[in-house]
């Protein structure tokens, strides 16, 4: 609490640049497993970086207006807000963030804030991809929110704080404390919620590879795209430290994290292989029904 | 030099269209110096990001190009569905006077510097359909072309290669067509009005 705040600020901008380079490497190394699945040898892991310099590096750029400008911008606002309040490393100055009380409440609505920019982005750009997407997207974002939420829900009752790092601490002292085995429940709820924030197959509606290409980001480019690439890093490594922070006991140390998020995120990788992609109706009532069910049994088991 | 050309006429489009487009005539924009263009240059040869637009026959031969034989992803080559991120145009194969419109409608969209890989020998001097009344002969009279693959069709062997080469001429820094076009583009323009009969279209679509 005593250090400096620009001693702070510099912990925040090197912790936000660790975490780009991972949540980065996981992407291209995601596009190896993808590649090795269907019998490819694949890019190599290292190609979101090259992605990246290439489109900061267009000579041209073109602007639809004024929320056109600001759509990646609050996209990139959503993905380092959402970092920057999570606790990554427990103990450590540098990674311990921002990390505030009721933090939790914060981080959902960082989860949500940077895809509303998005939309209103995408929506100025009048590609009727765009559009589709955007309505598809939110759609299925708030089907999600709604189990996330009653997991988030039944972890504030269970350890009676909306803390990220008091949550932490009441699962430190063997496995056998973290959330997934003291309430089962709350996680397979938000996991399932996770697999549709990742929007890997069977949920992968909003980018709908065979229908609608790209989806939102279809009018995006140049520098545009590239600040968005950049937030599919810092957001995608965010999500996966929040879970593991929430559900598999946080980490101590940098490799513990590196190993964890790679561990979960790999849970949505091989369910992305191996299933096809729901229709949006499909994927909102099974978001609506299976896990949101569940997270209400977690919660009325820990209410009675 | 080009002073004079300040806005683009629009003159085959309707009174009540003309406001919707651009009439900014397109600038070129040069490549920096030193360093930082060479290092650009290497990313912007190891990511090259294809249209994907199958405008010819070759575009058959793309399918392979992407699937687990050739595997175009390992040298970071990636389709795109969207001209504005894309960075490679391939014209595959002959080029009908409608699909014409369309290519320099997506070619105008992507954003500098982009590149184009001319597949087959229709687009080289018309192949088979050299007396054809509805394909055009030299796809070059409308769009730049930064490499060409001969051959009819290419296998995807030669596509690889054509894409090799054009790697090569981009870090050389040798692959600045996209400025070629802007310095000539009254030229092409004229060319392109020649042929195009119902255009109905802004001069240039950004």
């Amino acid at each position: 609490m005593d250090t400096p705040l620009l001693l702070k600020i510099l912990y925040a901008i090197i912790s936000l640049g660790v975490i780009t380079i991972w949540g980065l490497t996981l992407n291209g190394v995601v596009r190896k497993i993808y590649a090795r699945v269907q019998g490819r040898i694949g890019p190599p892991f290292w190609q979101p970086f090259i992605d990246i310099i290439k489109t900061y590096g267009k000579r041209t750029a073109v602007a639809h207006g004024i929320m056109f400008f600001l759509g990646p911008v609050f996209r990139i606002a959503g993905g380092i807000g959402t970092y920057l309040f999570i606790p990554a490393i427990i103990g450590s100055t540098v990674f311990s963030n921002f990390s505030v009380s009721g933090d939790v409440l914060l981080v959902m609505y960082f989860i949500f804030f940077g895809q509303l920019g998005m939309a209103l982005g995408a929506g100025e750009s009048g590609h009727p991809y765009s559009a589709i997407g955007v309505a598809r997207g939110l759609a299925q974002m708030t089907a999600f929110e709604v189990p996330f939420a009653l997991s988030i829900i039944a972890l504030a009752i269970q350890y009676k704080t909306l803390n990220i790092t008091a949550i932490i601490m009441a699962q430190q002292g063997g496995f056998l404390n973290w959330t997934i085995f003291t309430n089962p429940l709350a996680t397979i709820a938000a996991l399932i919620a996770l697999l549709g924030m990742n929007m890997h197959n069977p949920f992968s509606v909003v980018l709908a590879p065979q229908e609608i290409p790209i989806g939102p980001p279809t009018e995006f480019h140049g520098s545009y795209l590239g600040l968005m690439q950049t937030n599919r890093g810092i957001f995608n490594a965010a999500k996966l430290v929040l879970f593991m922070n929430l559900f598999f006991g946080g980490a101590t140390n940098i490799f513990a994290m590196i190993i964890k998020t790679f561990a979960i995120y790999m849970i949505s990788v091989i369910v992305g292989v191996s299933f096809p992609r729901f229709r949006v109706d499909q994927s909102i009532k099974f978001f609506l029904s299976v896990p949101a069910v569940i997270a209400l049994i977690s919660i009325i088991l820990l209410i009675i | 030099m080009k002073k004079e050309h300040k806005s683009l006429l629009n003159t085959d489009l309707p009174d009540f269209e003309r406001d919707y487009f651009c009439d900014t005539y397109p600038q070129e924009v040069k490549p920096l110096k030193g360093f930082i263009e060479k290092f650009l240059n290497w990313a912007r040869a190891q990511s090259l990001w294809i249209l994907g637009f199958g405008t010819g026959c070759g575009a058959i031969e793309l399918r392979p190009l992407m699937t687990a034989r050739f595997d175009m992803f390992r040298y970071g080559m990636a389709p795109r569905p969207t001209p504005r991120q894309s960075c490679v145009f391939i014209i595959g194969g002959y080029a009908s006077i409608k699909t014409l419109k369309r290519i320099v409608r997506s070619y105008e969209q992507i954003q500098a510097p982009k590149f184009v890989l001319a597949l087959g020998s229709c687009t080289i001097n018309g192949g088979m359909y050299f007396d054809s009344y509805n394909t055009i002969n030299r796809i070059d009279h409308y769009i730049p072309v930064d490499v060409y693959v001969t051959g009819c069709m290419p296998r995807p062997e030669a596509i690889i290669a054509g894409l090799r080469k054009l790697q090569e001429r981009i870090m050389q820094g040798k692959a600045e067509k996209a400025n070629d076009y802007i310095k000539n583009f009254e030229w092409y323009k004229a060319n392109q009005k020649k042929i195009i009969k119902d255009w109905n279209m802004p001069d240039f679509n950004w």
